[in-house]
């Protein structure tokens, strides 16, 4: 994907700029810490500041290189993404932070089941949810009772 | 102790039957994980870590070397019948290997690589246990400015060897280093980039973040490729036997890409991907009939299956002598260790010698496992390859959360999953490598511990980092492999090869 031939243009990379960018910002939250730590007397030789300042140094040169490398290699062609599968495998991942301390290990996973199956082209979203949920009940009975995994439990998995 | 003594020592722990038990679940294990896309040892390691908390370490160690090992032997499956190859190590075998499933010889290829895995799996976990006490030797003299330099190699290697270029590597590095800044510094007390969530004082879970990075980041750029990672399974055709011609072209390979791939997974360097591409280079150079290569030729299959085998029992060499991880899997294996309080190092061979012996001499017997699992189970093994893929990531998703959440039952774990996931498509999305950010996380602790360990000794003095002559080399290594790619690139106007990703 690097191939500079791809670029028919020499616009700049914009993606580059926002990963250098994030980078960026990144060395700023690290560095800032570490000069909040420093300004704590330690009682050693090198204190807790001292690797975080090496690595927000680190991470402020390679935004520096990023946003070059962004300049200097011109726009790269990246095959189009699909929105919408994400948007439902994201549904699911954020369904189940959200289902599970009402309803239990079995439901909201049976959930991200579902939704993951319906981002890869596979419904109907309901059949899904009731195989997964059932699905995921016989994980909780093997893991929760089996391996003594503590497992946040709903309405389903109290009837046991 | 004597190396054969100490081994038929770890023979007989090795032997007794559970953990034989534990080493076939882990090959089990190891296999189907190789063969199916989107899940490699590394996610399977750290999806079980939770899981294996309360059992015997011995055991579970050896069911991680199991599943390493397997992951190899099933990756070179899905790279011949499918084309894709399930393990980044078998990119290479499937450019020879697929073009023999499709010319009806998916047999032999298959067997080739089985029993390819198998002699150079051999031979190199002998050479494992023969380097293993001079490396400890060595590194009993070793002092923390020389540890120090030892982790600064690892870090410049693992950025270099993986991802398309030595600066996105090195920005995966740096993200895992950060990242492993997060929580109490335990020489100080303070709480670092915590930001007041009391679930951060305990840092980065190692399992959360690998667990994010590969299977909810992957399962997200497959599902945005959308109808455009459609795959062809190519059916096993002919018989899985190979003919008289097939094992005289294939044996020489087979010991070429042993040599190869245990020295370059023993060094600091490691990776299992490099020795791939250089097997394939050497065996189309020295083929009698080049132009079968693109066609399917066998060497270019029996190669690079053995390189990378070897490298893998290579890889364990830094790990267990100096507790120095070199691939995502091994950096995951350090983990499983640091759970039961065991340190890699050598230390850990005087302290705890049936452990070690016990889990190299495991390795042995997981070989033969693999080898009678693979070839005649093989069709069992293609059926994985039909499972539809919205069960097949819907599944992967529900253990991912699954393994979370035994390792800790909490909504911000699970949000740090989602967030670390949604990193893990973005690096991917952009070609950045996964491994140095697992790597970073890992080691970044180590080597800070270390770094002050040795300004310490010297009471603040950082030139005392550069005064041991096994620092200078190791530092001179480290530019090497910076600077290495572009020194190659002068010479010879050519772009190194380049390892890819590993999950």
């Amino acid at each position: 994907m690097s191939d500079p031939r791809l670029s028919s243009t020499r616009r700049p990379d914009k993606a580059g700029f926002v990963i250098a960018f994030g980078l960026a910002a990144l060395a700023l939250v690290v560095g800032w810490d570490a000069w909040r730590l420093s300004s704590i007397n330690a009682h050693s030789a090198v204190g807790p500041a001292a690797f975080p300042t090496i690595i927000a140094g680190g991470l402020a040169l390679l935004a520096v290189a990023t946003a070059a490398e962004a300049l200097r290699r011109g726009e790269v062609e990246r095959p189009r993404d699909e929105f919408a599968p994400m948007a439902w495998v994201l549904a699911g991942l954020v369904g189940q932070i959200v289902l599970l301390p009402l309803l239990g290990f079995s439901i909201a996973t049976g959930w991200l089941f579902a939704a993951t199956a319906k981002g890869f082209g596979r419904g109907p979203v309901w059949a899904h949810f009731l195989a997964g949920t059932v699905l995921c009940f016989l994980i909780y009975v093997i893991f929760a009772k089996g391996l003594q995994l503590a497992l946040p439990a709903g309405p389903i998995e109290r009837l046991m | 102790m004597d190396t054969f003594a100490a081994l038929s020592q770890g023979l007989t722990i090795a032997l007794q039957p559970i953990n034989l038990l534990f080493a076939f679940v882990g090959v089990m294990l190891g296999t189907a994980v190789g063969v199916l896309p989107g899940i490699g040892p590394a996610l399977t390691v750290a999806l079980l870590l939770p899981i294996t908390f309360k059992l015997d370490p011995a055991g579970s160690l050896i069911m991680f070397a199991g599943i390493y090992y397997g992951g190899m032997y099933g990756g070179s499956t899905a790279s011949i019948l499918l084309n894709t190859p399930g393990e980044s190590s078998s990119i290479v075998t499937a450019l020879e290997g697929n073009k023999m499933a499709r010319a009806g010889r998916g047999g032999p290829a298959l067997a080739t690589a089985a029993i390819g895995s198998f002699v150079a799996g051999t031979i190199a976990t002998i050479g494992l246990a023969l380097v293993a006490p001079t490396v400890v030797d060595i590194a009993i003299s070793f002092g923390p400015e020389d540890y120090f330099a030892l982790m600064v190699l690892a870090f410049t290697t693992v950025s270099a060897a993986f991802g398309s270029s030595v600066t996105r590597g090195l920005t995966s590095l740096f993200l895992g280093l950060a990242l492993g800044l997060i929580g109490i510094d335990l020489q100080s007390g303070q709480a670092r980039l915590s930001f007041g969530i009391p679930d951060l004082l305990d840092g980065v879970e190692v399992t959360t973040l690998a667990v994010a990075l590969f299977a909810i980041g992957e399962t997200l750029s497959v599902a945005a490729a959308g109808a455009r990672a459609d795959e062809i399974i190519e059916p096993v055709k002919g018989s899985v036997f190979m003919t008289r011609e097939d094992w005289k072209r294939s044996w020489k390979p087979w010991i070429r890409g042993t040599f190869l791939g245990f020295p370059i997974g023993a060094m600091p360097a490691g990776g299992a991907e490099i020795p791939t591409f250089l097997s394939y280079a050497l065996e189309k150079r020295l083929c009698r009939k080049p132009d079968e290569f693109g066609n399917g030729a066998i060497e270019g299959v029996a190669g690079p299956e053995a390189a990378n085998n070897a490298a893998a029992a290579g890889v364990l060499v830094p790990l267990l002598t100096l507790g120095l991880p070199t691939s995502a899997t091994a950096a995951i294996m350090l983990a499983g260790f640091q759970q039961y309080g065991l340190n890699p190092g050598p230390l850990l061979f005087v302290t705890n010698p049936d452990l070690v012996w016990g889990l190299i001499a495991s390795l042995f017997i997981a070989n033969g496992m693999l080898l009678i699992l693979n070839l005649p189970l093989v069709g069992l093994w293609v059926r994985l390859l039909a499972i539809p893929r919205p069960w097949l990531y819907g599944g992967i998703l529900v253990f991912a959360t699954l393994g979370t959440l035994g390792a800790n039952p909490s909504l911000v774990e699970l949000g740090m999953l989602l967030i670390f996931g949604l990193l893990g498509y973005v690096l991917r999305r952009y070609d950045y490598p996964i491994a140095p950010v697992v790597v970073g996380l890992i080691l970044g602790p180590l080597s800070e511990q270390q770094l002050r360990r040795a300004l310490a000794i010297s009471v603040g003095d950082p030139l005392a980092l550069f005064q041991s002559p096994i620092a200078l080399t190791l530092y001179a290594l480290s530019a090497l492999a910076l600077f290495g790619p572009l020194l190659f690139f002068l010479l010879t106007g050519r772009k190194a090869p380049v390892g890819a990703d590993e999950d």
